[in-house]
């Protein structure tokens, strides 16, 4: 179960992780490694088997819809990187 | 003159005694808990920060740096987190400043709660009480090994697949991995959200079962958690006469399990017959050939989708880009320590279109087999027991370099975490001067009876749970 070094730059993407070179060189074979360890749960037929949803057999339970007070805009922003009124300032999108 | 307070034997429940009759106060006891952090921590990289003053009535506690401490920073023993101050508590927290205990600090992790050994921490591994030259399991190897040196009387972690429970066989005391719903996690870093539990460690099992019950039960804000279905107990008894209880047929056939491991697991057995338990033997075929496999394609999935928060925005690092797609890629990849990328990758992978099917899906019905196959062990036996590491505590570096070596530490307590079955730890004797723990599995919300069968049996056992070299 190789992985290839395009499968991995493409796996980056859409984890949105600027790997180094190195890092790509390093998880190619990390990575096949590990997938060819996990991928021995192919060689069982689940066909008939449903997916677990929640490992407990629990029923919803209801809550009242019960307004509460949120937290204030300064501790929101206490740990923000950059901060304009009471906005996230980020970078340019386009 | 403040009385001296020897910490290093001192269980919860007895430090609780002495604040009550008045012999110390909440803060002289933190105090001497400090002492002994500055005598003994340089060496063993428990802690990741302490907090210096009693903020409570009653005694102290160690936390996990994944729970959220209001105005404590909490890092997850990562990078991205650096300087984080979370601006409210974790709900475990508030239930633990509610009943009176004061913060003694935050300790060490592997990033983002990932490893079994606690090398993984961006700020450096932590080192084993009993032989500062081994690592003392993980993620939670800095609650067990500040329990261990007397560093803390009781801690929490929080277990994904056994980071509760490996870590405390490693370092010799005692942790609960309570059953899937039962504790909150409001406030903690997340991991793989349908597997993460908190859960108490400690020198004795009523002590952890005490924690456990301020930690228990219903909060709102998680939305898995229920009310306890029946009272926590602080066990008293001696004897399990009639207990019933089954060992995997399977474990014979575990190459993994050290010879040492095995002796002191089924010396342990024995004693169990000799307090009144009847033993027999049951099946977990599935469970261990591809309870691992099934768990390294479910958590990182999991760990992918909650960990794309970290996205250099709302807090933690960020590295400055001329675009925003440049600084949440720049920000991930300088933030993120190699097994956190791993498994963000591996889980990503797993998700992906064309995968999907072959990898999670088919995880997620493996799954649905494991707890199949854990309710039919469970049903002729109240508590299914097996050693919960395979082996005694290893070398810091000897797995270091090799994450599928690293990921075989869980073997044993990996295939009821997926089944949302509480596990409880308990020192069970020495291989080679170390530590063995052994694992009791129960029903869920089958912890009286973990509790109750771990006190019996940690008594009659009569382990010693100070490091031999500290004594």
């Amino acid at each position: 179960m190789a992985i290839s070094r395009d499968e991995v730059l493409h796996v980056a993407r859409l984890a949105r992780l600027a790997l180094t070179e190195d890092e790509v060189d390093r998880l190619t074979t990390e990575l096949g490694a590990i997938l060819e360890a996990v991928g021995v749960v192919a060689e069982l037929d689940l066909v008939d088997v449903p997916p677990t949803e929640h490992p407990l057999d629990v029923v919803n339970v209801w809550g009242e819809d019960e307004p509460h007070e949120s937290l204030p805009l300064d501790d929101v922003f206490a740990n923000a990187p950059a901060r304009e009124g009471d906005l996230f300032r980020v970078p340019p999108t386009v | 003159m403040a009385p001296v307070v020897d910490t290093l034997r001192l269980t919860a429940e007895d430090a609780i005694g002495l604040v009550q009759r008045g012999d110390v106060s909440a803060g002289e006891l933190h105090a001497a808990y400090l002492e002994a952090i500055e005598e003994r921590d340089g060496e063993l990289h428990a802690y990741l920060r302490t907090v210096e003053e009693a903020d409570g009535a009653s005694i102290p506690i160690a936390l996990k740096d994944v729970i959220s401490t209001r105005g404590v920073e909490t890092t997850a023993g990562s990078r991205i987190l650096e300087g984080y101050v979370p601006v409210f508590d974790a709900t475990v927290a508030a239930r633990c400043r509610a009943a009176g205990l004061t913060l003694l600090g935050k300790t060490n992790t592997d990033e983002f709660a990932m490893g079994s050994s606690t090398e993984n921490s961006a700020w450096g591994p932590s080192r084993n009480p009993w032989d500062p030259a081994l690592v003392p399991g993980g993620s939670g190897g800095g609650t067990a090994a500040a329990v261990s040196a007397g560093l803390a009387p009781w801690g929490l972690g929080s277990d994904t697949g056994g980071s509760i429970k490996q870590p405390s066989a490693l370092c010799g005391n005692v942790g609960l991995r309570p059953t899937y719903g039962s504790v909150s996690r409001f406030g903690v870093v997340a991991f793989a959200s349908s597997l993460d539990q908190i859960g108490p460690v400690a020198k004795t099992v009523r002590d952890v079962a005490l924690l456990y019950s301020i930690i228990a039960g219903r909060d709102r804000c998680d939305s898995t958690t229920v009310e306890l279905p029946e009272e926590v107990r602080l066990p008293e008894d001696e004897r399990v006469d009639g207990l019933r209880i089954g060992v995997p047929r399977q474990l014979a056939d575990l190459d993994a399990i050290e010879p040492g491991v095995r002796a002191a697991f089924e010396r342990s057995l024995e004693l169990a017959e000799e307090l009144g338990a009847e033993l027999g033997e049951c099946d977990l075929p599935l469970s261990y050939r591809y309870g691992m496999p099934c768990y390294y394609l479910v958590a990182p999935a999991e760990a992918s989708s909650n960990l794309a928060r970290y996205d250099g925005v709302r807090y933690g690092l960020r590295t400055e880009a001329d675009t925003y797609d440049g600084m949440v890629e720049r920000t991930r990849d300088d933030g993120f320590g190699p097994e956190p990328k791993r498994r963000i990758m591996l889980g990503t992978y797993a998700l992906s279109a064309g995968y999907y099917e072959a990898f999670y899906g088919q995880a997620q019905k493996v799954r649905t087999l494991l707890i199949r196959e854990h309710r039919e062990a469970l049903e002729p036996f109240d508590v299914i027991a097996t050693p919960t590491s395979p082996a005694v505590a290893f070398p810091i570096g000897d797995k270091a370099a090799d994450p599928l070596a690293m990921y075989a530490c869980d073997l044993l307590t990996i295939p009821s975490c997926l089944a949302g079955l509480p596990g409880l730890s308990i020192p069970c004797g020495l291989s080679d001067g170390l530590p063995v723990g052994l694992q009791l599995l129960g029903p869920q919300f089958g912890e009286n009876t973990l509790f109750r069968l771990g006190h019996a049996l940690e008594r009659a056992l009569g382990f010693d749970t100070v490091p031999e070299r500290l004594r």
